[in-house]
């Protein structure tokens, strides 16, 4: 059961979360949105388009999207020797593959280290995050799917060639 | 909603719809006395349904109404166009009521004894403007009508339970058949009729497209797989996979076909109450209306097509009395006109109203600050006129109930475009206004070009696709720098070049070097043509074109993506918008100059350069056919004049002011023009660039070597006269040249030679090459002008017409010519810039003896030459 409570300023916050690496952070997505997590795939670059749009991949049939959330959040492109994975994400009747560096664990983060105030993060984290969980190990930044695809860089158009 | 309901709503709907349209007939032909029996069927039809499913208020409406149709069909009243306007007042008032039904599930509570005491006022005989006195038998009528109306479907079960039953499904498709069978009055015999299609959800169809589309790209990943195995025992079977799905995906397509005239039905309806309320006579004709199209692209053009429409009657149609005024007949026409080419539906709109009003437009472009005095002063018409497409434009000086609200026309062009179509307009002064819609037959499956450039792959749809050509140094097809613009030479035509990966901006790099060997995919975009240098050409594959995901739809150089037969990704190639962006990048102020209005009129490409002065001076790029550096210092002189030696002949040289005698030193670019195989080299200071753009000869010029100028990349510039610099450096030539005119024996009398072309462009620069020839040219700027001097007994050895032209196109004046006169049987010669197979086979249909490129000038000279020798041996 996905353990849904208000919090003091009557936020819904939702704690079932599926934990994902990038680097060394742990990242929690809310599992509801997770559609499904997968291996490296082929991605087919878009031109032009923003730069954290790492390109779209074939699921099943289905044309996906796909999110590098390393250059979403600002932060170093990721090694290559990882090969990195994907959690796809629904939003909107639509399918982001959110690639990522590993995927960590389906969790119930406990409600009572919750906090909801980001502004100790970054501002490439603040706007994205919805909360922090302060977890025993380390901490677990939640992020709001909705506002990591709102992603507005559009690379402008070639010159021609003179 | 309860599915009897929605059933019934929608064959409601549709049936109020056909009788929309068969009213307005009717008026039009009082005494058809079928469409009056078809119409009574509708109305009874209706109120049959309405009494199967208890709607009492619906069903009165609909008695009353069918009550006044009866009498008019039994000749017991006339039909005016009083009655009309009551019955279709009713009519509204049954579709005010279904709405409703169909929002709440409930009859709307109201009262409409007023309307059903005018019908049954009307029944009797008892209208305002009816001149028709009471029928003399009034007493035995409504006994007949009785009858009638509770003949056929309704009866037995109507008088049985009215507010309970529901009907089963056969009986009420019964009913519907009846209104699709005509003749079939009060018969049961319909049922045979629905059991021969059906109604299917819209949903379970796209549904089933949708799976069609996922099942084509699972075979085309197992037949790449088997193709890669060689020899494999799944070959067979494939095949078999492979036909059949073909074939379910083209009935699954044919079943979301629909003709256009379900967008048009509501059409005579709206332009006969825009008629009433402006106060106007309008005739409305529809061509083509059984042309098939997509029905989700039919879904989103009727919208634009219903505004442009009542766009043309209100602001496009005079008054009778401005009519008058101008000597043009009485009612005005708007004509629609939809037929198929190329894989594109073509959808045109046209009045013969008093056309755009360029002034006003201007106006008010200046007031809203879309453009600024000097700009609008530079601008041609047809550009002007196409500011009527930005947003919240509208020359309305009052806004009415009909239009002039400013929103429209933008909406209008947005919504094509979305679609991949596009609008273009002309227009002429108290001529006529005509749009012309060019859409795509469907948006789910395309044929496309698989490209690779910059290591990455693309679709490009083949629609755009004119042709591929292997370009490189060895190749016979070589590519040239000119002031650092690359440049392709196919047939004696300059073709711009620009590289799939720069405008992707994927590399930044640019060089002969990157020309090696390069393919280059030759697309036709609007008017003007483009060659896109890719890295690779795969084949041709059928493609399920997906919308992007709405993350990349700010990208906007892609209409879609796929997934290939090998299961892979790839985006495809939106060609309108890059090559927008082509456009935008080769303007001098880097201004993005709108496309759009571009396509109004025939853009053409243009080779800018400068000579003697710092004025920019253009010359057709089609007219030249080299661009060679020359040192003045090799120059050689003979008889006085400058030559050089080049490529094994001695070629002639002049300069701008057409003196062949150049000194001075140093190295100077110099345009090669080439006759046969003749060459001569103007030489001029500079080349400034290649420009696409309409040719719209302002001023037009006296001086020696000039046709006149125009505005060209926003820049007022010199059009020469090639012509003029050939003959002046050639003198006698042309008298010598293979191409002469045919001449018979013994009658050496000039060949006289009509040209018909609304471009002054085109007509200052084929008179000179013909006359240069040897003919005696006169030209005229309408087919409609040529009509004339036929009819003036004016004789002409051959005719040569452009096609795009206001009034009357090249086709139906070609059409108009065989249809008999003096000119039945001369040859006629289309000059066209579209020369594609379709092209071709629609101008030898219209009945052109030939058809020729604009532009290539040898072509057309063969083309007389060869049309006059048939005439002559035929004679």
């Amino acid at each position: 059961m996905s353990a849904v409570v208000m919090d003091p300023q009557t936020r819904i916050v939702d704690n079932e979360l599926v934990s994902v690496w990038l680097g060394k952070q742990l990242v929690g997505l809310p599992v509801a949105q997770v559609q499904d997590i997968l291996g490296p795939q082929q991605i087919t670059h878009v031109p032009r388009a923003a730069k954290e749009i790492a390109g779209v991949l074939n699921l099943r049939g289905r044309i996906v999207t796909a999110i590098d959330l390393r250059a979403r959040l600002g932060m170093v492109a990721r090694d290559s020797a990882i090969a990195g994975m994907s959690v796809v994400v629904e939003h909107k009747g639509e399918l982001y593959s959110l690639l990522i560096d590993k995927v960590g664990e389906v969790l119930n983060a406990p409600l009572d280290r919750y906090e909801q105030d980001t502004s100790a993060l970054s501002a490439d984290w603040r706007e994205v995050a919805s909360g922090v969980f302060r977890l025993d190990a380390q901490l677990l930044v939640v992020l709001d799917v909705g506002r990591v695809l709102q992603i507005s860089g559009i690379t402008p158009a070639g010159q021609l060639d003179r | 909603m309860d599915e009897l309901l929605s059933e019934f709503l929608t064959e409601s709907f549709e049936n109020l719809a056909m009788l929309d349209v068969e009213l307005v007939r009717l008026e039009q032909n009082p005494n058809d006395p079928d469409l009056l029996s078809s119409i009574f069927r509708t109305a009874h039809t209706i109120k049959g349904t309405c009494g199967f499913l208890g709607l009492p208020r619906l069903e009165r409406v609909a008695h009353s109404a069918e009550n006044v149709l009866g009498r008019v069909r039994d000749g017991e009243i006339a039909l005016t166009p009083a009655a009309v306007t009551l019955v279709l007042q009713a009519l509204d008032r049954i579709k005010f009521i279904l709405d409703q039904l169909e929002a709440t599930e409930a009859e709307p509570p109201g009262d409409d004894a007023e309307l059903i005491d005018a019908l049954n006022r009307a029944a009797d005989g008892d209208m305002p403007e009816t001149q028709t006195p009471p029928p003399a038998e009034t007493a035995t009528a409504p006994a007949a009508v009785a009858t009638m109306a509770a003949e056929p479907e309704s009866d037995p079960m109507m008088e049985g339970e009215p507010a309970l039953l529901k009907p089963s499904d056969a009986a009420l498709e019964a009913a519907a058949a009846a209104v699709d069978e005509p003749g079939v009055v009060g018969e049961r015999s319909g049922s045979s009729v629905a059991a021969q299609s059906l109604r299917v959800s819209v949903d379970l169809l796209e549904d089933l497209m949708t799976l069609v589309s996922e099942l084509v790209l699972t075979r085309n990943q197992l037949l790449q797989m088997v193709r890669n195995e060689g020899e494999s025992r799944f070959k067979g079977p494939l095949q078999r996979l492979s036909q059949i799905t073909s074939e379910l995906q083209e009935g699954v397509m044919k079943t979301r076909m629909q003709p256009i005239g379900n967008a048009w039905s509501k059409l005579p309806r709206l332009i006969r109450d825009l008629s009433l309320d402006l106060g106007k006579r309008i005739e409305l004709k529809m061509l083509g209306a059984d042309t098939e199209l997509d029905r989700q692209v039919l879904d989103l053009i009727k919208d634009p097509l219903t505004h442009m429409v009542r766009n043309s009657a209100d602001h496009g149609i005079e008054t009778v009395m401005e009519r008058k005024a101008a000597g043009k007949v009485e009612h005005g026409t708007i004509t629609l006109n939809a037929y198929h080419e190329g894989g594109q539906i073509i959808i045109e709109i046209a009045d013969d109203g008093k056309g755009l009003d360029v002034q006003r437009i201007g106006q008010k472009a200046l007031e809203q600050g879309i453009v600024d005095a000097a700009e609008l002063e530079s601008m041609p018409p047809n550009q002007v006129m196409q500011f009527i497409f930005k947003a919240g434009f509208s020359t309305a000086t009052t806004v009415t109930s009909v239009s002039g609200r400013g929103v429209g026309m933008d909406v209008v062009r947005t919504n094509i475009e979305k679609i991949g179509g596009h609008v273009d307009l002309s227009s002429e002064k108290g001529r006529g206004t005509k749009l012309t819609i060019k859409i795509p037959l469907t948006l789910a499956i395309v044929s496309a070009l698989i490209v690779e450039a910059g290591a990455e792959r693309f679709a490009i749809p083949q629609i755009g696709v004119v042709e591929l050509v292997r370009a490189g140094q060895q190749s016979e097809h070589k590519i040239e720098i000119i002031d650092d613009a690359p440049i392709l030479r196919l047939r004696d035509r300059l073709l711009p070049l620009v590289r799939l990966t720069t405008l992707l901006g994927l590399t930044n790099d640019a060089g002969l070097e990157h020309y090696e060997q390069a393919y280059v995919v030759v697309s036709q975009v609007g008017n003007s043509r483009v060659g896109l240098v890719v890295d690779k050409v795969f084949d041709t594959e059928e493609i399920v074109v997906k919308p992007v995901s709405p993350i990349l739809r700010g990208v906007g150089c892609f209409s879609g993506n796929t997934i290939l037969g090998d299961g892979s990704v790839v985006m495809i190639l939106d060609l309108n918008s890059l090559t927008g962006s082509l456009n935008s990048a080769s303007t001098e102020a880097g201004e993005p100059l709108d496309t759009q209005q571009q396509r109004g009129t025939e853009s053409t490409s243009l080779l800018l350069f400068r000579a003697s002065d710092r004025t920019p001076r253009a010359v057709p790029l089609g007219l030249v056919t080299r661009l060679e550096e020359i040192d003045l210092g090799e120059l050689e002189e003979s008889c006085g004049r400058a030559v050089l030696q080049y490529r094994g002949q001695l070629m002639p040289l002049t300069d701008i002011h057409g003196s062949t005698s150049l000194q001075g030193e140093g190295k100077r670019p110099a345009l090669v023009f080439t006759d046969s195989n003749h060459n001569m080299g103007l030489v001029v200071d500079e080349i400034i660039d290649i420009a696409n753009d309409v040719i719209d000869v302002k001023v037009a010029s006296n001086a020696v070597g000039t046709i006149g100028s125009a505005v060209i990349a926003g820049r007022s510039t010199d059009i020469i006269d090639v012509a003029h610099f050939v003959q002046s450096v050639f003198g006698g030539w042309f008298a010598e040249r293979e191409s002469e005119p045919y001449r018979a024996d013994e009658v050496p009398r000039t060949r006289r030679v009509l040209i018909v072309d609304d471009s002054s462009f085109f007509r200052n620069l084929l008179g000179p090459i013909l006359s240069a020839n040897g003919y005696d040219v006169v030209k005229v700027d309408r087919a409609t002008k040529a009509l004339e001097l036929r009819d003036r007994g004016e004789l002409f050895d051959a005719v040569i017409s452009d096609i795009e032209m206001p009034e009357m196109d090249g086709f139906t004046f070609a059409k108009t010519l065989r249809q008999g006169g003096a000119w039945a049987d001369l040859p006629v010669i289309a000059l066209s810039s579209h020369t594609t197979e379709q092209d071709l086979q629609r101008g030898r249909d219209a009945g052109f003896t030939d058809y020729v490129g604009k532009l290539d000038r040898e072509a057309l000279l063969a083309a007389i030459s060869h049309s006059l020798e048939l005439q002559e041996a035929l004679a």
